[in-house]
């Protein structure tokens, strides 16, 4: 039996507002392996390796490292004790070269006071080629592509003397073609005799570097196994608790009239640059537009020109004929609009306030719900109640602020709220990010079924099984602009997918995005 | 009641409680006759009715800042004119008492609804000006406190002062425009009935009208309600309005009901007291009044402590200073929190183990 650096027994970690995130999982790490902490979104993957990198602090268990008994106090506690951890949001400094990223709090002295800037180029080169990185350390990080930042975050753990190399969903970023480049790199790791713990929900990937597996649901440990003994179909029922249903019954196109026409779009991001370039597209009734791309290739500024958050951009979004620029938010949601935003806690509700309060903050002045001055109360209690058990929101009443509960009812409080007005026109915008399973099949499932009433949907998201799997028509977007189009989406592959995403190929014609003159 | 509200009771109570704790040694620690002085601070305002008459002539002000904070904080926008938008208010009840005649029924209406009028006016500065401007609505509240009271003064010394008077005060305020007062002994006038109505009015505004819920959902989270169709700058400054309105009739309830000439020279601090009053109701109006009533009895009690004994008054500014460091110290027994909580965790954890 090989040697065992880590062992976590019978952890459990509770959070401030009541959720068990992890309760009572065991957890080995065998020296030199790459091992998988396998699990849906929410079950507690992220939570244990925190709480292995001295972020949180458990409410019961026991860390023994290297054959020790030792408690974790912080990050830099962890640091020192050989642990480090590629956050899935890089923590990097953007303005900083690479080298100066890497030496960041460490940084070789001059006279014992000034940064010895050249020392640390050298240092970090040294690094990158001990480990066969190819890194310039010279460029500035905000230049570098997503890959390479994540690169120079791996480099930055090592010159940091980690053995145990955190990694968390280190794919989910990267396009299928970084992501074979990391896989190449992380063997190299392996051999050198770094132990990985590679946290993801992407079972080929497992599959494909991991040497074993350990695989969490709803907080809990559902085993190790070695990864060469056990199926994915075996991984994916422990993982989810059922066989996960990936075929949604979409019944045939049914095209209506146009209600969204967007023309030589450009949004100038806040430094000057165009985030949003010369986009035109159209969108009909009764259809699931998907638009696919990297995150930051502007997705989030076309978003809040299209919902009236943003008036700053040139060229034309006409809704319903209506032009977006002359009309405040309000009046373009009376049109009949909705928007599920990327980022529910910053734009999708107030977590201090209560479920009510969330659940009609889109409909307050409507009629039905409120008087001139007074708001009726019994009325919205009663619509409240309902669509807490139509979205099957997890909650005490709907007096509980929205804040306790759980990230995929949170989420499904503002789908409730957006769809709760019959909108004719959804923007989607990672409608499913972050939440478990059943939620997100649910939430899928109405999205459909608002297409299929004659709603026009138009569904941004990095997970590209969603995407494929729901839209009627397909386009990548690529610094801010449209690298291609695919109408017919059963016949695309994520291969494919991945070199538009990433810029390799280029569509100039992009037959199909808009459908009259 | 759910644990999050049980346990923010249990902190308010336990702050109040470790506070008069501490105020107590400090007693021990320099007076001669500590007992005495702590008897006389908390049972001192009980002993006469006319003692007691001045906790609730002292709490009539502290409602109504209370109230009007609790209104303008509620927008997210730490506003601070309240203050002199109370002044102003007691010095244009005042001018408008000397320069009109008018019934009586009818003078004092007119000199409260002038003076709340103008309070409005001085809170809705700061806000028009970070809107126009982005300038800081912190900084430039203050600031407006400052040119308030020297307007204030201006207004007294050229225009309202009764040269017959030793001091700087104004001439008296005709007997029709005050507010009578309504148990004999006491100076109680029916100001306290404008501002208990006055709470029950802000109660309902937040929580049950329209505008109210806008301007919670403004306070929590402005990109929120901007996202959901919410018209946020109307919002807040509809707010800052309401709230210097409230304060400016509570300076001119002052006035009328406890002040039969305009005196006030220098900041009274109402604006401070309102910042104590609404963390310790926890911007709710309806709390307003019993926060204002503790207040108004501790401080009540310090002054029969200080007249009686060798305790000075001062010793309520450190009660109070700790009592606020406790309730807005989110740490403050937040292990306890998270022990509370995790065990109620556990708790279902078992229930649902034993459910399955």
């Amino acid at each position: 039996m090989s040697e065992k650096v880590l062992q976590m027994n019978n952890i459990m970690k509770i959070y401030p507002n009541g959720v068990v995130a992890v309760e009572d999982v065991t957890f080995e790490l065998e020296k030199g392996e790459i091992h998988a902490l396998l699990g849906e979104n929410g079950a507690g993957k992220s939570t244990l390796m925190k709480v292995l990198f001295g972020i949180e602090s458990p409410e019961q268990g026991k860390i023994i490292l290297n054959g020790t008994e030792t408690t974790i106090k912080s990050p830099q506690d962890a640091i020192k004790k050989g642990i480090g951890m590629v956050h899935q949001h890089f923590m990097l400094v953007p303005s900083l070269t690479v080298a100066e990223n890497i030496v960041l709090g460490t940084e070789p002295k001059k006279s014992g006071m000034f940064i010895d800037m050249e020392k640390a180029v050298e240092l970090s080169q040294q690094i990158a080629e001990k480990y066969n990185f190819d890194v310039d350390v010279r460029e500035k990080v905000e230049e570098l592509p997503v890959g390479i930042k994540q690169k120079v975050e791996i480099l930055k753990a090592l010159y940091r003397g980690a053995d145990i190399l955190i990694l968390d969903e280190p794919t989910a970023v990267l396009t299928p073609q970084e992501t074979d480049e990391l896989f190449i790199q992380l063997k190299k790791l392996r051999e050198a005799g770094h132990t990985i713990i590679f946290i993801s929900h992407k079972l080929d990937e497992i599959k494909e570097i991991c040497d074993r597996a350990t695989i969490m649901r709803n907080g809990k440990s559902k085993g190790t196994h070695l990864v060469k003994d056990i199926s994915t179909t075996q991984m994916s029922r422990l993982m989810v608790g059922r066989d996960v249903v990936l075929t949604f019954d979409k019944k045939p196109l049914d095209l209506k009239e146009t209600v969204l026409k967007v023309r030589n779009l450009c949004v100038a991001g806040s430094t000057g640059v165009k985030r949003v370039n010369n986009l035109s597209f159209d969108l009909k009734a009764g259809e699931i537009f998907g638009i696919a791309g990297v995150e930051g290739n502007g997705q989030g500024h076309l978003v809040e020109v299209l919902t009236g958050l943003s008036k700053k951009y040139m060229g034309e979004i006409s809704v319903f004929g209506m032009e977006a620029k002359k009309h405040s938010i309000k009046e373009i949601r009376e049109l009949g609009m909705a928007h599920i935003p990327e980022d529910r806690m910053t734009l999708g509700c107030a977590k201090n306030m209560n479920i009510m309060d969330n659940m009609f903050s889109n409909q307050y002045d409507n009629p039905e719900y409120s008087g001139k001055v007074m708001l009726k109360s019994k009325k919205i209690e009663k619509r409240v109640n309902e669509l807490i058990k139509e979205y099957l929101v997890k909650c005490k009443s709907y007096k509980q602020n929205v804040g306790m509960l759980s990230g995929g009812n949170i989420q499904k409080v503002v789908v409730a709220r957006e769809f709760s007005t019959n909108p004719k026109i959804i923007i989607a915008n990672q409608p499913t990010r972050g939440i478990d399973v059943g939620a997100a099949a649910f939430i899928r499932q109405r999205i459909i079924e608002f297409r299929e009433a004659g709603s026009a949907i138009i569904l941004i998201s990095a997970d590209l099984n969603e995407i494929l799997e729901l839209s009627d028509r397909l386009a990548v977007i690529y610094k801010g602009q449209f690298a291609g189009v695919f109408n017919d989406v059963k016949n695309v592959t994520e291969g494919e997918l991945g070199e538009y995403m990433l810029g390799i190929k280029k569509d100039d014609k992009l037959e199909g995005i808009i459908y009259e003159q | 009641m759910n644990s999050n509200t049980k346990f923010n009771v249990l902190r308010t109570v336990l702050s109040v409680g470790i506070a008069l704790l501490i105020s107590f040694g400090i007693i021990f620690l320099t007076s001669k006759e500590p007992v005495n002085a702590i008897v006389q601070l908390l049972t001192g305002p009980l002993q006469s009715q006319r003692r007691f008459g001045n906790v609730i002539e002292a709490m009539i002000p502290l409602i109504f800042t209370g109230v009007g904070v609790s209104i303008m904080f509620a927008a997210n926008e730490i506003n601070l004119a309240g203050e002199g938008a109370f002044h102003l208010g007691g010095l244009v009840a005042t001018y408008v008492a000397l320069n009109t005649t008018l019934p009586s029924g009818i003078s004092p209406l007119a000199c409260i609804l002038a003076a709340g009028f103008f309070g409005a006016m001085v809170t809705t500065v700061p806000a028009v000006l970070k809107i126009k401007t982005e300038s800081d609505v912190l900084v430039s509240s203050l600031m407006m406190n400052y040119l308030i009271l020297y307007f204030a003064n201006y207004v007294l010394s050229n225009f309202l002062r009764d040269p017959s008077a030793g001091a700087v005060v104004s001439f008296a305020v005709p007997q029709t425009t005050q507010l009578g007062t309504i148990f004999a002994g006491t100076r109680i006038h029916i100001g306290l009935f404008i501002a208990l109505a006055v709470a029950v009015f802000g109660y309902i505004f937040m929580f049950k009208t329209r505008t109210g819920y806008e301007l919670r959902l403004t306070g929590e989270n402005r990109s929120f309600a901007r996202y959901s169709g919410i018209n946020v700058v109307k919002i807040t400054l509809i707010s800052q309005l309401l709230g210097g309105f409230i304060f400016g009739i509570g300076g001119g309830v002052e006035l009328l009901g406890m002040y039969n000439r305009f005196t006030w020279t220098s900041q009274l601090g109402y604006g401070w007291d309102a910042i104590i009053i609404t963390t310790l109701a926890k911007k709710n109006p309806l709390y307003v009044p019993f926060a204002a009533f503790f207040l108004a009895y501790l401080r009540t009690g310090a002054s029969i402590m200080a007249r009686s004994t060798d305790v000075v008054t001062e010793i309520v500014t450190i009660t109070q200073g700790i009592i606020i460091l406790l309730v807005v110290a989110e740490q403050f027994l937040s292990k306890y929190k998270h022990k509370m909580i995790a065990k109620e965790a556990k708790a279902t954890l078992t229930n649902e183990t034993e459910g399955e």
